[in-house]
C-alpha cells in the first residue's frame, strides 16, 4: 500500500484516459493513471506487446499518431514524476468521499492481465486522490440469437481485438453481421489477414451507404478513407447486404453455418428470404455498451442515450454532478476515439480549473466545440443504425440469454407471465440472468430489452440501471478484502 | 403480466407490501376464500425480502414468543407449503454453529441445553467431528452444535410464487402503487388512497416491513419499526464447498443485542447457484446505503477464519438490506385496537423470511375471526404505547 495522495486519479488508459492524464500533468497536477491493460491504448489502440514486436507495427489502426504522441507525453510525464502509471491494475472499489479531506481512496488489485511476476511485486492496494476522472470506455454490445453461444461466434470487437492484439485470424470463412460502420473495418481486417468473408449483414437499410458509412468509420479522416474501404471490399469481393440479419447459427460443437434472412424496417424477419452460409466464424456487432459501474458507484446521474445505452450525465465541461468527479469517453455516450480524446482533455482542464489552476478559456471552448461536432455526428450514426426494435422476436424459447447462469429466453417469458416480473430488476432476481461471473456485462442490455418487450414498452433507464449497477467494480479475492480489516478503524 | 389497476378496487383484504410477509398473508387469506388486493410502492420484494439470505432458522432463538412463532412457522413451511418447496428452493440444509474458544464452547453448550428443553432439535458436535459436517472448516474451533431444522429458501422466489398462487385464487397484485393515506369511517380504516385511486376493504394489513412505521403514521398511530442494516458478500460460483449454514456462536448474542453500533459475526453458506453468501453485520445507521468497507473487510476476514479455503475465492458483489427492527426484538402481528380494520404484520427483524409463513397464516385466521393457532398477545401492536407516553 501507499500513503501517497495524488491531485487526480484517472481510471482507464484508452483514448479518453490517456488524454486526461497527459493533459492534467501538463498543467502541473500530479496524476495516478490506473489501467487494467498491460500497455496504454485501451481497446481502441490495442496493439501487440511493445516489448516483443517493437513500436512500428500499427496495421489497422486509425489516429495512430494521436496515440503515439500521447504515449510519448505519458512517458515524459512519468520520467518527470508527474504521472504514476499503474498498468495491469484493476480498481474494484471507490470509497465514499472522506468528509474531513474531501478525498477518495481507490481500492486496487491485480487485473486479469497481471502475470505471476506482478503478483510478487505487489502493486499498491490503494491510492488516495483529490479528484477523479473516470474513463472506463466500453465493450461490445451483444444480442442473443439462436446458436450465439457456440464456439466460433464472437463479438465483432473480439474479432478485431484478436487481429489488433495478436495478429490472429479467428477463422477461415467468416460472416460479419449487426449494424453500423464498425462492421466494415472488422470485415476488411479479416480479409486482409487472409480469411474469406462471405458477407456483411447490415440490419439497417442504407441508401448511398458507402461514402456515408465509410466516412463514419473514421472521423477524423486519418488512416483509411471511406473510398479505401470500398476499394478493399471490392478487392476482397465482400458482399454487403442491408436489411439482413443472422437468424440462426448452426453447429454441433462449434459454428458450421448460419441462416440469414431479410427483415423489414422494424427488424421483423421476412419469410422466404432465408439463405444458408457455411462458415467457421461469426462476428456480431451491435454497437457498444459503455462501462457504467464506476459512474454509478460514485452516484452519478444516468440517462438512456440515443443508442439505447445507459450513459452518465455530465455537464458541458465533463463534470458528473458529484463534486470532484469527472467522466469522459464512451461512458458519457458512445462517440468514438476522437471524441473521447477531446472529452478527456476537457475533463482534465475542468478539474484543474475547479482546483484553482489557471487554464486557457480558449482551450476549453475549442474542445467544447469539437465535442459538440463529434456528438452531433455520433447521434446521426446511432439514429441511422439502431438496434432493430423487433430484435427480441428473433429469439426462440431455448435461446440462451445469460450464458453464466444458463438462463434462456423461455425462462424469462415464464418469469414474466407467471411471476409478474415486469421490469429488468425483477426478471434478474426471479430468473437469475446477469447474476453470474460477468454480472450482466454481456447480457445486461439484452435483459433490459427483453423485459421491456415482454411488457410492451420501451426499455427504461431503470431497466438498464438495474443491469449496470455493480457493487464491486471487479471481482476481488476475499483475502484482499480481509487484509483491509487490520488497516481500517471500525 | 401487468394487471389493470382497476382490478381489485373492492376487496375483503388489502395487503400493503409485496414482500415475504405480505405474500404469505395474501396467499393464506386467498386460500381462506377472501378476495385479496396487494399493493406495493415498488416492485415485487423491493425491500428487505430481496436483500437477505432467505433464512428459516431455529438455531438463533431462545425460549419465548419468537421461538414459538419460529417453530410454528417451521411447521407451516414443512406442511402447508410443502408441495411448493421446490419452486422456491426450500432446502432443509441444517445449521452448524461453532465456537472458537473454550469459553464460547461452554456457553454454546448451555444454550443448546436450554434450546433442547424448548423443543429445538440440536446435536452437540465435538471439535474433532466438525469436519464430518464441513470438510473445509477451520481446525481451530473448540465445539459445535448442529440444528437439522435450519433451512433456507430463495426469498425472491418465495414472494413471486406465493403471490402467483394468491393470484390464481383470485387475488390482485399492484406494484408501483404506493399507499398515501387511509380512508376512515370514524376510527376505523375502510380503505386506502393511492396515486392510482382508492381501494376499499374492511380489513387492511400493514406488511410494509422496515417501512411499516410510515404506514402506521398514515393511520395516525405509532408503530416503532426501525432499520438495522446488514451487508452480505457474494462469491463467485463454486463447486459445493459449504454444505450447511455455518455461523459462529457469537451470532446469537448479536441477533439478540440492541446495540446501535456495528456488530459482525460470520455466517457462511452455499446456495443452489453455487455462490457462497457471507454475512452478517448489524448496524443502526438509518437507511444509509453507502458502502461500508470496514464491514466488508470484517466479513471477509471472519469468513476466512471459519473456512480458510475461501482465502483465494473472489467476491463478485455485495448487497445490503434493512432489517425491520422493533425495540423489544419481537414482530408486530395482529389487529390494532386503535384503528379497527387495521392489522400489522411487520417488524420481524432478521427472521422475516422464516417467520413469514406462520405470520401470514395467523393473520388470515385473525381476519376471518377464528381462534389463531398461536396467541398473538406478545406481538400486540399497541404494546409500545405505555412506554412512549
Amino acid at each position: 500500500m501507499t500513503d501517497r495522495v495524488f491531485d487526480i486519479g484517472v481510471i482507464g488508459a484508452g483514448p479518453a484516459g490517456l488524454a486526461a492524464a497527459t493533459a492534467a500533468a501538463s498543467v502541473g497536477l500530479s496524476v495516478v493513471l490506473i489501467d487494467a491493460g498491460s500497455q496504454p491504448g485501451g481497446q481502441y489502440w490495442r496493439h501487440p506487446d511493445e516489448q516483443q514486436v517493437g513500436e512500428t507495427d500499427h496495421a489497422g489502426h486509425h489516429d495512430w499518431t494521436t496515440f503515439t504522441t500521447m504515449r510519448s507525453a505519458l512517458h515524459t510525464a512519468m520520467e518527470a514524476g508527474h504521472i504514476t502509471y499503474l498498468p495491469d491494475t484493476q480498481l474494484w472499489l471507490i470509497d465514499p468521499v472522506k468528509e474531513a479531506t474531501a478525498r477518495r481512496t481507490l481500492r486496487l488489485t491485480n487485473s486479469y492481465t497481471a502475470g505471476p511476476e506482478q503478483h510478487i511485486a505487489r502493486r499498491p492496494t490503494e491510492v488516495t486522490v483529490d479528484q477523479l476522472i473516470l474513463c472506463p470506455g466500453g465493450y461490445d454490445r451483444q444480442l442473443p440469437v439462436p446458436g450465439w453461444d457456440l464456439p466460433g461466434v464472437m463479438a465483432a470487437g473480439g474479432v478485431q481485438a484478436l487481429l489488433k492484439g495478436s495478429r490472429t485470424v479467428a477463422g477461415r470463412r467468416a460472416i460479419i453481421a449487426g449494424t453500423g460502420p464498425f462492421l466494415l473495418p472488422v470485415a476488411v481486417g479479416l480479409a486482409e489477414a487472409g480469411a474469406e468473408v462471405v458477407s456483411i449483414c447490415e440490419a439497417g437499410a442504407i441508401r448511398n451507404w458507402l461514402p456515408h458509412v465509410a466516412a463514419a468509420a473514421q472521423v477524423p479522416s486519418k488512416g483509411l478513407e471511406g473510398a479505401q474501404y470500398a476499394a478493399l471490399m471490392a478487392k476482397h469481393r465482400i458482399p454487403y447486404r442491408s436489411r439482413t440479419i443472422i437468424r440462426a447459427i448452426h453447429g454441433e460443437t462449434s459454428v458450421e453455418a448460419v441462416t440469414t434472412c431479410k427483415v423489414d424496417s422494424s427488424g421483423t424477419p421476412i419469410a422466404g428470404t432465408e439463405r444458408r452460409y457455411e462458415v467457421d466464424v461469426v462476428g456480431l456487432g451491435w454497437g457498444f455498451t459503455p462501462s457504467l459501474e464506476l459512474p454509478v458507484m460514485v452516484g452519478a446521474q444516468t440517462r438512456r442515450d440515443v443508442d439505447g445505452s445507459l450513459v452518465a450525465v455530465v455537464d458541458d465541461q465533463q463534470r458528473s454532478g458529484i463534486p470532484g468527479v469527472y467522466i469522459a469517453g464512451e461512458a458519457t455516450g458512445v462517440g468514438g476515439a476522437s471524441m473521447a480524446v477531446a472529452e478527456g482533455k476537457l475533463a482534465a482542464l475542468t478539474a484543474a480549473a475547479d482546483s484553482g489552476r489557471p487554464i486557457s478559456p480558449r482551450d476549453v471552448s475549442r474542445l467544447q466545440h469539437k465535442i459538440k461536432r463529434f456528438r452531433g455526428f455520433a447521434v446521426a450514426m446511432h439514429t441511422a443504425h439502431p438496434v432493430p426494435e423487433a430484435w427480441t422476436g428473433w429469439l426462440e424459447p431455448e435461446t440462451v440469454v445469460c450464458r453464466c447462469e444458463e438462463v434462456n429466453y423461455g425462462d424469462l417469458c415464464t418469469a414474466h407471465e407467471e411471476l409478474q416480473a415486469d421490469d429488468a430488476r425483477t426478471l434478474k432476481l426471479v430468473a437469475r440472468p446477469g447474476m453470474g461471473w460477468c454480472q450482466g456485462r454481456v447480457c445486461g442490455y439484452a435483459i433490459a430489452g427483453i423485459a421491456a418487450s415482454l411488457c410492451g414498452r420501451e426499455p427504461s433507464e431503470e431497466d438498464l440501471r438495474s443491469q449496470g449497477k455493480r457493487t464491486l467494480a471487479s471481482p476481488v479475492a476475499l483475502s484482499d478484502l480481509a487484509a483491509l480489516n487490520n488497516e481500517i478503524h471500525l | 403480466m401487468t394487471t389493470a389497476v382497476e382490478s381489485g378496487r373492492t376487496a375483503d383484504v388489502i395487503v400493503i407490501g409485496a414482500g415475504a410477509v405480505g405474500a404469505a398473508t395474501a396467499y393464506f387469506a386467498a386460500r381462506a376464500g377472501l378476495r385479496v388486493t396487494v399493493l406495493d410502492s415498488g416492485p415485487l420484494a423491493g425491500g428487505t425480502s430481496s436483500a437477505c439470505e432467505g433464512n428459516i432458522l431455529v438455531s438463533d432463538k431462545e425460549a419465548g414468543p419468537e421461538l414459538d412463532l419460529s417453530l410454528y412457522s417451521q411447521k407451516i413451511w414443512r406442511e402447508d407449503l410443502a408441495e411448493f418447496a421446490d419452486l422456491f428452493e426450500f432446502e432443509s440444509k441444517g445449521g452448524l454453529v461453532v465456537a472458537a474458544s473454550e469459553r464460547s464452547a461452554q456457553s454454546l453448550h448451555d444454550l443448546t441445553e436450554r434450546q433442547r428443553a424448548s423443543g429445538i432439535q440440536v446435536t452437540n458436535v465435538p471439535a474433532n467431528s466438525l469436519t464430518d459436517y464441513e470438510p473445509h472448516i477451520s481446525k481451530k474451533l473448540t465445539a459445535g452444535a448442529f440444528y437439522p431444522e435450519d433451512a433456507q429458501v430463495q426469498p425472491m422466489l418465495v414472494v413471486a410464487h406465493l403471490l402467483r398462487l394468491a393470484r390464481e385464487l383470485g387475488a390482485f397484485v399492484h406494484t408501483r402503487t404506493p399507499v398515501t393515506g387511509f380512508i376512515r369511517k370514524g376510527a376505523a380504516a375502510i380503505g386506502v388512497q393511492t396515486p392510482q385511486g382508492d381501494f376499499h376493504a374492511p380489513s387492511i394489513v400493514n406488511a410494509a416491513g422496515t417501512w411499516a412505521g410510515n404506514i402506521a403514521d398514515l393511520a395516525g398511530i405509532h408503530v416503532p419499526v426501525l432499520p438495522r442494516r446488514g451487508f452480505v458478500l457474494v462469491t463467485e460460483p463454486l463447486p459445493v464447498t459449504i454444505h450447511h449454514k455455518v455461523y459462529a456462536a457469537e451470532y446469537v448474542d448479536n441477533v439478540l443485542s440492541s446495540d446501535a453500533g456495528l456488530q459482525t459475526s460470520p455466517v457462511v453458506e452455499g446456495t443452489d447457484s453455487g455462490t457462497v453468501l457471507i454475512g452478517s453485520s448489524r448496524e443502526r445507521v438509518g437507511f444509509d446505503r453507502t458502502v461500508s468497507l470496514p464491514v466488508l473487510a470484517a466479513l471477509a476476514a471472519k469468513a476466512i477464519d471459519l473456512f480458510p479455503v475461501l482465502e483465494d475465492i473472489k467476491a463478485i458483489r455485495h448487497y445490503h438490506g434493512f432489517r425491520p427492527y422493533c425495540p423489544d426484538h419481537l414482530p408486530v402481528i395482529g389487529p390494532d385496537p386503535r384503528v379497527p380494520g387495521l392489522w400489522h404484520a411487520a417488524g420481524h427483524e432478521g427472521a422475516g423470511i422464516g417467520l413469514s409463513a406462520g405470520t401470514g397464516k395467523l393473520i388470515a385466521q385473525s381476519i376471518i375471526g377464528i381462534s389463531t393457532d398461536l396467541p398473538l398477545g406478545s406481538f400486540a401492536p399497541e404494546r409500545f404505547e405505555q412506554v412512549l407516553t
